[in-house]
């Protein structure tokens, strides 16, 4: 059972053949058995799923016909969700139950998909391999040496292992497309806009992003059917319609333009993830797509912008964590800024810190032209980059990353680690939604394919992968983990 | 030496919104602390800020009223500190792209002197919670009510030079925003606040002397107060060889003098950026003429009207033209009345003796606008003598009968404009007054106009007031007259 996809249980569930709650226990099983291994989980709503799986069914057998309706899943825990706590992986948040559900979490209660609970993240999603956690880092199913990437690193562990069949993740530089490559499973990164982020916790505002992380491109066309679309609590979400991303999966490729950004193919790009890249390419060209290499010239100053926006925004978004209203306060503080200070000192993880001290220096009088103002500047140019590029092609293709997932603990050194996202940033910086695919292994650790296209071009990514797996078995590769019945 | 002042304002004006400015909170003031708070006023992790369409709607209004240029994109940004009643540590405010332009105000000094004052820009931004430090052993409260209420700060050009000009520029934003209706502008709840630039530099130099401001001046008093106290201040500094330090200093109204809060060197460093949460406010030349075509009538128009058009003194002009309430009534008065002379005095004098002597503001009237107009009307087409109708008036205000002519009617108080009735009067006054009439029958005809006042007093008694004055003057004086 835990070796379909959602788009079989869908339709098992459809036809009577299986219900909500045998899935729902068995995967409930498989996460109690397993994930001891793994730590993908930092909460499990044993209960709340089981009831959840029996309104559901009710829901069914009262005529019911959300396509979802029954499917387990489980949330990053940085969604907020009603009674359940919401750590976003941090020690400041470890007592904190949010008084209302997310947007995306109200939308997939309302399709009748059932919580198995929230998975584990860098904190406050400010990573590359889930080791910033304050719950422990996460392990790769493929190899438990191997870290499992970031910041979704629970969600991409706990699908990949077949503890779930689908979760949700976030992507503010790559935390959605890089561990979904590491773990070799579909993620999809949508359109700044097309999801909301009203009840997500912020670390970057203008890049975060949320989006379905699943065994297929077919899956996550479910998912993103369920949680896009327009929402009054989030000023920054696009009000255009959403179409059914279901539909175009099985236009057929012949003619489609790929691009490939010679600055993607570079030095830093381990050999046998580009021969991988390359062959999957390959498959393209033998459904009648056309291949071009194409250049984003900005692409090198995409990672310093980064580090520019996206602590600058992370420093002010993460000030409210203060000891005053909620989360980790301090013990006996002597005075306010005892109280600050320690709390802060307390709650927050190296990482987090890290990115705080970058935010507050490079938004100081006598800084912020000079950073803030000019990584603006060159987001605007990297992401006239890419509107150029989409005049030629239809999509671009390259790495999700330029390694296989690495071993817990290879990274120490802030910026080797801040490199692993070298291919994702620029996409966010540039608002447009990728896709990160299955397309081989170096060493028994998966390889991810980036697809990227243009903006709210989340339908032809959709297709684009899909045909990929129609025509290739990489996305059915299983661990051995995955293969151990509960 | 001779010095000048120069002063800026910057005012806060709470707008009255239903709700806050980023999220559905109830606004009312005085409800128990921190029910009026939500997900978004408490900065919870998740939460998100939506503008509030009403907020802009009137800070456009005010920017159409002073004349200001309405830039077509606004920007929010965020103004970064740490204070416990500031939930998400920061504000959101406007630091780069404010919402309103350029624009001016014009003060009333004396009845005839009128001065521009320059607005530099107004802008939106959410208001903080407050601290509690009474009443909880040492420890602080925080009330999250007022958080995220909005304001618009409007900051004017350094173009006031005392404190009177400064008193009269709160007056005028002041009056502006409650024409409008935007504010309450109630100083006392902390509607509208202001802090106060000020600098004093000697006569006829060009450039600005070192500026303190002075945060919490709450009160037009207050205002002439701290900027005496702070000239005095700065000018005793400087002649006895010291600098004034640029600095924020608060205003003690209980010692009446001003404090250093900070200087310079202490002052926080925001960390301004755009607000990633907000989008740029777009605002379209259909939007702005929809909304110029709501402006009522605005104080500076409506005092060139009430001069011009009903031949209003300056000052009277000035003065009914102060709060829109004011002048209102005045209007509705003299619409009823008819005579626009008449009604300024009446309002000016009788209607604002009896509302000040009972601490009442003009809409909480118990003589309405309709009644005092019919009263007047009254005076002007001669049913009452002006005896008469202070006592209609105060009738009115204890609520004894629906309008001026019933009480005129209970009490008997119809003037008595009939000649032969009022010699009757005359001739009864005169038979019982020989020895007065005597002298004056005697005396020099320059002393007779004074003597002429105990008669017109008795008949007016004999009448009970109701007699017309001047008939009876002219009537009494012929008859005197033609005594021998």
């Amino acid at each position: 059972m835990h070796n379909q996809t959602v788009t079989q249980l869908a339709a098992a569930l459809k036809s009577g053949e299986l219900s909500s709650r045998e899935i729902t226990a068995h995967y409930l099983q498989r996460i109690e058995r397993l994930d001891g291994k793994l730590n993908s989980f930092i909460s499990v709503t044993a209960e709340q799923a089981l009831n959840g799986a029996e309104a559901a069914d009710k829901a069914r057998a009262a005529g019911d016909t959300h396509a979802l309706a029954g499917i387990p899943l489980a949330l990053k825990d940085i969604f907020c969700t009603k009674g359940v706590k919401t750590s976003c992986g941090s020690k400041m948040l470890d007592n904190f139950e949010a008084p209302y559900d997310a947007t995306v979490v109200e939308k997939l209660s309302a399709a009748h998909t059932v919580s198995l609970g929230k998975t584990n993240m860098d904190e406050f999603a400010m990573g590359s391999s889930n080791e910033n956690s304050h719950y422990g880092p996460v392990k790769n199913p493929w190899d438990l040496t191997a870290v499992p990437g970031g910041s979704s690193g629970g969600s991409a562990a706990a699908v990949a292992a077949g503890l779930v069949p689908a979760a949700l993740g976030t992507d503010t530089g790559g935390s959605i497309r890089q561990p979904a490559a590491f773990c070799g499973i579909t993620g999809l990164k949508p359109t700044y806009g097309r999801v909301s982020r009203f009840g997500m916790i912020a670390y970057a505002s203008s890049l975060d992003q949320a989006g379905p992380m699943a065994r297929s491109a077919s899956d996550c066309a479910h998912l993103l059917n369920v949680i896009a679309g327009h929402d009054v609590r989030d000023s920054t979400c696009a009000t255009r319609g959403v179409p059914d991303y279901t539909e175009q999966l099985n236009a057929p490729l012949s003619g489609l333009k790929i691009g490939l950004p010679k600055e993607y193919f570079g030095e830093g790009l381990n050999a046998d993830v580009e021969r991988a890249v390359r062959e999957a390419v390959k498959v393209y060209e033998s459904l009648g797509a056309t291949v071009r290499e194409v250049s984003l010239p900005h692409t090198h100053y995409a990672i310093p912008a980064y580090y520019v926006i996206a602590p600058a925004e992370a420093s002010s978004n993460l000030s409210r964590y203060d000891g005053v209203r909620f989360g980790h306060r301090c013990e006996d503080p002597k005075d306010l800024i005892d109280l600050y200070t320690r709390t802060r000192a307390e709650g927050f993880g190296e990482e987090v810190k890290r990115r705080i001290l970058i935010g507050t220096h490079t938004l100081s009088e006598g800084f912020f032209d000079a950073y803030y103002i000019k990584a603006q500047k060159v987001r605007r140019l990297i992401r006239q980059d890419f509107l150029d590029a989409f005049e030629d092609v239809d999509v671009l293709m390259g790495p999700a990353a330029p390694t296989t997932a690495f071993d817990l603990g290879a990274k120490k050194d802030p910026v080797s680690m801040y490199l692993q996202d070298i291919y994702t940033i620029a996409v966010n910086l540039a608002g447009i939604p990728g896709m990160s695919v299955p397309a081989g292994f170096v060493d028994g650790r998966p390889v991810g394919l980036q697809i990227l296209g243009t903006h709210f071009a989340e339908a032809q990514l959709l297709n684009v992968a899909h045909q990929f797996q129609q025509a290739t078995d990489w996305h059915l590769q299983r661990p051995a983990l995955a293969e151990e019945n509960a | 030496m001779q010095w000048e002042t120069v002063i800026g304002l910057e005012v806060h004006v709470q707008l009255a919104t239903r709700s806050k400015i980023f999220s559905g909170a109830s606004t009312a003031f005085g409800s128990e602390p921190n029910t009026q708070a939500s997900a978004v006023d408490l900065g919870l992790p998740g939460s998100l800020p939506v503008l509030n369409e009403q907020a802009v709607a009137m800070a456009v209004q005010f920017g159409l009223a002073v004349h200001a240029g309405i830039p077509e994109v606004s920007v929010f940004d965020r103004k970064n500190y740490f204070y416990p009643d500031l939930p998400k540590g920061y504000q959101t405010s406007q630091m780069y792209h404010p919402i309103v332009g350029p624009g001016e105000v014009e003060i009333t000094l004396d009845d005839e002197v009128t001065k521009r004052i320059r607005i530099h820009h107004a802008h939106l931004e959410e208001d903080a919670g407050k601290s509690l430090h009474e009443d909880f052993q040492g420890m602080t409260g925080i009330d999250l009510n007022r958080a995220g209420t909005p304001l618009l700060e409007i900051v004017s050009e350094p173009d006031m030079r005392s404190a009177r000009e400064a008193a009269a520029y709160l007056k005028a934003i002041h009056s502006i925003v409650t024409y409008l209706g935007i504010s309450d502008g109630n100083m006392a709840e902390g509607s509208m606040r202001c802090d106060v630039n000020v600098s004093v530099r000697p006569k006829g130099q060009e450039a600005f002397g070192t500026r303190a401001e002075i945060k919490n001046v709450n009160s037009f008093r207050f205002v002439e107060r701290a900027i005496a106290f702070e000239v005095e201040r700065q000018i005793e500094l400087i002649e006895d060889g010291g600098e004034v330090v640029q600095e924020t200093r608060l205003f003690d109204p209980e010692r009446d003098e001003t404090r250093s809060m900070r200087t310079k060197e202490e002052a926080n460093d925001y960390r301004y950026f755009p607000c990633p949460d907000l989008l740029p406010v777009v605002l379209d030349q259909a939007y702005l003429d929809h909304l110029k075509g709501q402006l009522p009538e605005l104080p500076a128009d409506k005092r060139a009207r009430f001069q011009n058009e009903l031949g209003l003194s300056a000052y009277d002009a000035n003065v009914l033209s102060a709060s829109r309430e004011m002048a209102e009534f005045f209007e509705e008065a003299h619409q009823v009345c008819g005579d626009a002379k008449q009604a300024a005095n009446w309002v000016q004098g009788e209607l604002s003796g009896a509302l000040n002597r009972e601490n009442l503001g003009v809409v909480q009237s118990p003589v309405s606008a309709q009644q005092l107009g019919q009263l007047i009307k009254r005076v002007v087409d001669g049913t009452i003598n002006g005896k008469a109708a202070k006592e209609v008036f105060q009738a009115l205000w204890n609520g004894q009968g629906r309008d001026a002519d019933e009480v005129i009617e209970a009490k008997g108080l119809k003037q008595v404009t009939d000649t032969g009735a009022i010699e009757a009067m005359i001739d009864e006054v005169i038979a019982e007054n020989p020895a007065q009439v005597a002298q004056y029958r005697d005396a020099e005809p320059d002393k007779r106009g004074k003597m002429i006042g105990y008669f017109v007093g008795q008949v007016m008694k004999a009448s009970r007031g109701t007699a017309n004055p001047q008939q009876v003057n002219g009537l009494l004086k012929e008859k005197l007259d033609a005594l021998r």
